[in-house]
């Protein structure tokens, strides 16, 4: 077993398969010869001064050297220079990462103790597992049931914490077919280790025929529709605006006004905050009636609901 | 002085031998003795820890150990070496030692509030061991919620309450070092004629005073909210997760400056006195200590650049990571500066102020990765951010403690070590250390996370180097405490200046009576004035 195992031997470079895994290893890259001109520069000179001052009569009094402005100048400013370089290239680029592109595709992906619960807008559930098409972007919306996970997929670059409570995000657009490593990175318990999985990158045609593989499933938007019809949602939140609520047509993605005379970007994690604790931002123009549902919906009920509400199109139709 | 004459001089270590002497003593070198034992059983308990962790990661199975056994072996590693051993490492031990004789002064401006905090230190210890001894805690040393507020089932509230307390040792050291060091210096010695381990000294206080009352809060809110069910926390019942991280690295980032500032002021030591200079830039190195004190409470949310905190906030912390890096930058330059047309010797002191140079510079330019927000995203929670650490708080920080344990130990014990021994450890400690950590590097970028005990088979053959590494490093630890421990005994007599150096410690029999100095010494010059006559320096 050893032997099999060592004979993987060593690898110095991840595999890259994402659109930003090439750029986040230039900058690496650029960071690593930075720092092995600058360790060098400092090693050569001790080296040289140890050699070359080393120590020849036990009475030897060396002259004083005050020290240099000039040269204080120079080893403050230059590095600056470079730091400030490397700065701007890396929140470039963490702009890049942090912000998915419209057209994206979703996933839902709840964390527990310990697995990865992920569920497509197809309705499509995964445990510890992830089927994406290649050269898609992918936007994943996710939240944790108890405590803080990560989601780290190495082969792209991209790590994002997995928070109970709120709605965190990250991006990828995978660029080669294969499958690679899922790690959760937030210590999370005893089984931390073992909170893993794969992503499976396919080409796009054999992704569609894994989608329509295996049982048929009801859509996210569907699922999320029913829990809003059980949880009696409609009977205020009317589609033609004539319930004590708001109607939720078309709201995604616009801004609303709020009664305190605010405005709020309805997203994901507004449209969370509402269901859970709906006195925190009332919308203008409607009485503060609605009852928390805390403890009445599941992480994965929320999802449903937060994708049907995405879902309702201004035409009135519910698009699953 | 022959060998009888300093046997029959008294001094602080043979005025009393009463265990009563030892336990009630307010001198500051017994009291310095008195951490040296304490933190040298938390090491070696710490370091046992990080040996079974590197075996049990020697296979990607879990074959020694289980999961729950194995997080409990890392939080037990972190939480001992950070806050009972590197913390009050250098300043607690060499600090509370030389401080006083550094300056002139008899003792520390509250000899009685010194013993205190070694009290505290030890309460706050008895917790810590019996909550370790009574099922441990899994939470690793951050304690993130609400893990430990909420999930973990082990014994959170005991081991928080243990650090809490420990705490204020430290905060009490903090506050005796800064009123010493303002209030009692000889005279003649002013600000900018004291030596560089006092500045380092000065800002590591000022960060333990305003630092560390914010942890301890936040370590309390904890086991409130574990034991009382009070909601600050955890979102199930109205708290906030992330608020934890903001509060614990708002101490725990500048932590790393108590642990490193102190190692640069014995580095500035040292090299002065082997290269027999003045330290190149004086001023610029001692305000530079300053300025890594002020700069290090800016930058706690670099530790959050995934954490769902706003990405503008990250991008400001970055900004003033990136800055905090110059000080530390400059204070490497005008170390290498100062060995420049020095007489550079090379006894085991310099082996390690060499070794501290080398690896310190490493673990400074990989913080700028670190720095770098989306490399960060990458590397952040993996083997990358061990290696960097260690780089500093291991080959940093410990490199810059047994490096003034080696030069100042005929000080403070009146005998010299072998050599020969001496040397070999630092050089194993040197090869050991990169054997073990410059790995973890590589593993960190493959994207191997921290805190895992299992892990998948291509992972292995650097985690076999590493273990390598730390068997090595192992050996280079045991051997000091061995040939330190035999010079106790058998080691030559040191004399008061076994090295030829500069600072007022050196004018002071070895070891030194009980009040520091037969008449209080008046300073007239500046520090490391090794171009004047060397004074008292025996061959």
């Amino acid at each position: 077993m050893w032997p099999t195992a060592l004979s993987q031997g060593l690898r110095w470079f991840p595999e890259q398969a994402s659109t930003v895994a090439g750029q986040v290893d230039a900058l690496f890259l650029f960071l690593v010869a930075v720092s092995v001109f600058f360790a060098g520069l400092i090693f050569l000179l001790v080296f040289v001064f140890a050699l070359r001052y080393r120590r020849r009569a036990e009475d030897e009094r060396p002259k004083a050297i005050h020290g240099s402005l000039i040269l204080e100048g120079l080893w403050t400013v230059i590095p600056l220079g470079i730091a400030l370089a490397i700065f701007v290239w890396g929140a470039y680029l963490y702009f890049v990462i942090s912000r998915p592109p419209a057209a994206a595709m979703e996933v839902y992906v709840v964390g527990k103790q310990w697995m990865w619960k992920l569920q497509h807008p197809t309705g499509q559930r995964e445990i510890n597992e992830l089927h994406v098409p290649v050269n898609r972007p992918v936007k994943l919306t996710m939240t944790s049931e108890d405590v803080i996970h990560s989601f780290y997929v190495p082969a792209f670059r991209i790590k994002a914490d997995v928070v109970p409570g709120r709605y965190t995000s990250t991006w990828f657009e995978a660029t080669k077919t294969g499958e690679y490593h899922l790690f959760c990175a937030e210590y999370c318990g005893t089984s931390h280790a073992v909170m893993g999985g794969r992503i499976v990158v396919m080409e796009p045609a054999e992704y569609e025929r894994w989608l329509t593989g295996g049982v048929s499933v009801e859509s996210l938007p569907a699922a999320g529709e029913a829990v809003f019809a059980r949880l009696a949602c409609n009977t205020c939140h009317k589609t033609d605006g004539t319930g004590r609520g708001p109607s939720l047509v078309g709201q995604f993605g616009q801004t609303a006004k709020l009664a305190s005379g605010e405005t709020v970007a309805v997203d994901e994690s507004y449209v969370r905050e509402s269901i859970l604790t709906p006195q925190a931002k009332i919308v203008s123009g409607y009485p503060p009636i609605m009852p928390t549902f805390k403890g009445l919906v599941t992480e994965d009920q929320l999802l449903q609901l937060v994708a049907y509400i995405k879902s309702l199109k201004l035409d009135g139709q519910a698009k699953p | 002085m022959n060998d009888a004459a300093s046997e029959s001089r008294q001094h602080y270590l043979n005025c009393d031998y009463s265990v009563r002497s030892w336990l009630l003593t307010t001198d500051h070198k017994r009291i310095a003795l008195l951490y040296l034992i304490s933190i040298s059983a938390f090491f070696a308990l710490g370091g046992v820890m990080a040996g079974l962790l590197r075996l049990e990661l020697l296979t990607p199975q879990g074959d020694l150990v289980q999961a729950q056994t194995y997080n409990k072996f890392f939080t037990i590693h972190g939480i001992t070496m950070i806050f009972f051993f590197l913390i009050p490492s250098i300043p607690a031990v060499l600090g509370n030692f030389l401080v006083p004789i550094m300056i002139g002064a008899r003792d520390l401006a509250f000899p009685k509030i010194n013993l205190l905090s070694w009290y505290v230190y030890t309460l706050g210890a008895a917790f810590t061991i019996v909550a370790m001894v009574t099922g441990g805690v899994d939470t690793g040393w951050t304690f993130y919620t609400p893990y430990s507020s909420t999930y973990a089932n082990t014994n959170v509230i005991l081991t928080a309450l243990g650090v809490f307390i420990t705490g204020f040792s430290s905060i009490l050291t903090g506050l005796n070092f800064v009123v010493t060091i303002h209030k009692m210096r000889a005279p003649g010695l002013t600000w900018f004629r004291l030596p560089l381990f006092i500045w380092a000294h000065y800002a590591t206080s000022l960060i333990m005073l305003l630092g560390t009352p914010v942890v301890a809060i936040t370590i309390l809110l904890v086991a409130l909210e574990r034991g009382l069910g009070i909601g600050i926390f955890d979102p199930a019942i109205g708290g906030d997760p992330v608020l934890f991280q903001h509060l614990f690295w708002f101490y725990s980032h500048p932590a790393v400056y108590i642990m490193i500032l102190p190692a640069m002021g014995v580095m500035s030591e040292l090299i002065a006195c082997f290269s027999r200079k003045r330290v190149f830039g004086y001023n610029f190195v001692a305000f530079s200590s300053m300025a890594i004190a002020v700069l290090g409470f800016l930058v706690w949310g670099h530790h959050m650049f995934v954490s769902s905190q706003s990405m503008y906030a990250g991008m400001i912390f970055s900004l003033l990571s990136f800055l905090v890096a110059i000080p530390s930058a400059i204070k490497v330059f005008n170390w290498t500066a100062t060995m420049y047309k020095g007489s550079i010797s090379f006894q085991t002191p310099m082996l390690y102020a060499f070794g501290f140079v080398g690896l310190f510079t490493i673990g400074g330019l990989t913080g700028l990765f670190l720095a770098t927000l989306a490399v960060d995203v990458h590397v952040h929670d993996t083997y990358f951010v061990v290696a960097h650490f260690h780089y500093i708080m291991v080959g940093g920080a410990i490199m810059g403690y047994l490096g003034g344990m080696h030069f100042w130990w005929p000080k403070i014990t009146g005998r010299l070590y072998s050599e020969i021994l001496g040397r070999i450890a630092a050089a194993l400690l040197f090869v050991g250390f990169n054997l073990t950590f410059l790995p973890q590097f590589v593993l960190g970028f493959l994207g191997m996370p921290r805190r895992y005990h299992v892990y998948p088979p291509e992972f292995q053959m650097l985690n076999v180097l590493s273990t390598a590494g730390a068997t090595i490093l192992g050996l280079g630890y045991a051997l000091p405490l061995l040939y330190l421990t035999w010079s106790l005994f058998f080691g030559k007599q040191a004399g008061p200046n076994p090295w030829g150096a500069e600072g007022l410690e050196w004018q002071t029999p070895s070891p030194p009576p009980t009040f520091n100095f037969e008449r209080t010494p008046v300073v007239t010059q500046e520090a490391y004035a090794y171009d004047t006559e060397l004074e008292g320096h025996r061959v």
